[in-house]
């Protein structure tokens, strides 16, 4: 029973027990992220994590790694700055779907266009579960939400094509219960070169699941065993989540593209010939 | 005890932290030997850690570590010299 935890060496112990609730994925979520930052042959003091407010936002304090728990919405900002003072840095932005898509959406959305060389995790549990289960942009209709006492009515984002036709690198989709195929995206998102998008969907049981009778944790996770279709390389655009319908997983998007600070480079190189000198960070 | 057993079955062991547990269940629903079963006991925080009533049957696959949301729990390969 003396026996350490293996993860607590990645762990700020002395901040445990976790804040989330019994039955949140969020804990399990880490635990892939773990499992990734374990298999890769980086250093620890090389790779960074950046989120932003929220349930979510949590990771980057119980994470013993160089983290940073930015302003709501702003985690992609923060890290595209860390990136380009330290461009050895692996920067991973591991935040929540209201944190990255409703306040953040923008940020989102240029980061992926420049081909900012950052992994996104962006942990989806539909809705705001901080401050007290609001509607957010990814809340499916005829959900049920604080703010939506009659059922959602509004078209919720479909992430993985926002992140795709937004111009990301890699975009893959799995659900809290697919722990080990998580891991394998969260790794080979961090050794990809370029813009890479992760969504973990997650369960929130104390006020998604209640107030759509789903259940308690293991319920919403038995759920998503069930609903859950594994289909590599599916067209993003048919990947939209409906209220208790199948959820596709996958690998959907894996391409090759120039990242932001190699175009920067190769473009002054062409403009300024011989007396550029490529950046490497800040010296 | 591995000498006795000529089985190639993978033998493991789970170390489970009681007071870190919130008693979701992830770790015993998702155990693919069903090692796990809720315990009579109550942590401080109210409520039922797990507790293994299958020992023998654990393989060590730290799948209940990977699910466990409150890192309370972890499951390892028992080797040779350990046993």
């Amino acid at each position: 029973m003396s026996a350490k935890n293996p993860r607590n060496q990645y762990l700020r112990t002395e901040r445990m027990p976790n804040i989330w609730c019994p039955g949140c994925g969020l804990g399990t979520a880490v635990n892939c992220f773990i499992s990734a930052i374990e298999d890769c042959e980086t250093p620890l003091d090389q790779i960074s994590v950046v989120s932003g407010i929220g349930c979510t936002g949590r990771v980057a304090g119980y994470l013993k790694l160089d983290s940073f728990h930015t302003t709501h919405g702003r985690p992609i900002p923060f890290a595209t700055g860390l990136k380009l003072s330290n461009p050895k840095l692996k920067v991973v932005v591991f935040s929540g779907d209201g944190d990255l898509f409703a306040i953040g959406g923008n940020h989102f959305i240029h980061a992926a266009r420049r081909n900012m060389d950052l992994t996104i995790i962006c942990v989806n549990n539909f809705t705001y579960g901080m401050t007290g289960g609001q509607v957010t942009p990814t809340t499916p209709i005829d959900a049920f939400s604080s703010t939506t006492p009659y059922g959602n009515i509004e078209e919720p984002f479909n992430l993985p094509f926002l992140a795709d036709c937004s111009g990301a690198v890699y975009v893959a989709r799995w659900t809290v219960f697919h722990v080990r195929q998580a891991a394998r995206a969260m790794r080979e998102a961090m050794h990809k070169n370029g813009f890479s998008f992760i969504e973990i969907i997650s369960p929130c049981p104390t006020l998604y699941g209640r107030r759509n009778k789903i259940g308690d944790g293991l319920k919403m996770m038995q759920a998503f065993k069930d609903n859950s279709v594994i289909a590599d390389e599916t067209d993003t655009r048919n990947v939209a989540l409906d209220f208790r319908g199948k959820i596709i997983c996958g690998k959907f998007v894996d391409r090759e593209k120039t990242s932001f600070l190699d175009m920067y480079n190769i473009k002054m190189a062409e403009r300024f010939g011989p007396f550029y000198e490529p950046y490497e960070g800040i010296k | 005890m591995a000498e006795a057993k000529k089985s190639k079955r993978p033998r493991g062991t789970v170390v489970i932290s009681v007071e870190l547990c919130k008693g979701c269940g992830f770790c015993i629903a998702f155990c693919p030997s069903a090692v796990l079963e809720f315990s009579e006991m109550f942590n401080s925080k109210g409520y039922h850690p797990p507790h293994a009533v299958n020992p023998d049957a654990c393989i060590g696959c730290d799948l209940c570590g990977m699910y466990c949301p409150d890192f309370a729990i972890f499951g390892a390969r028992v080797t040779r010299e350990v046993a």
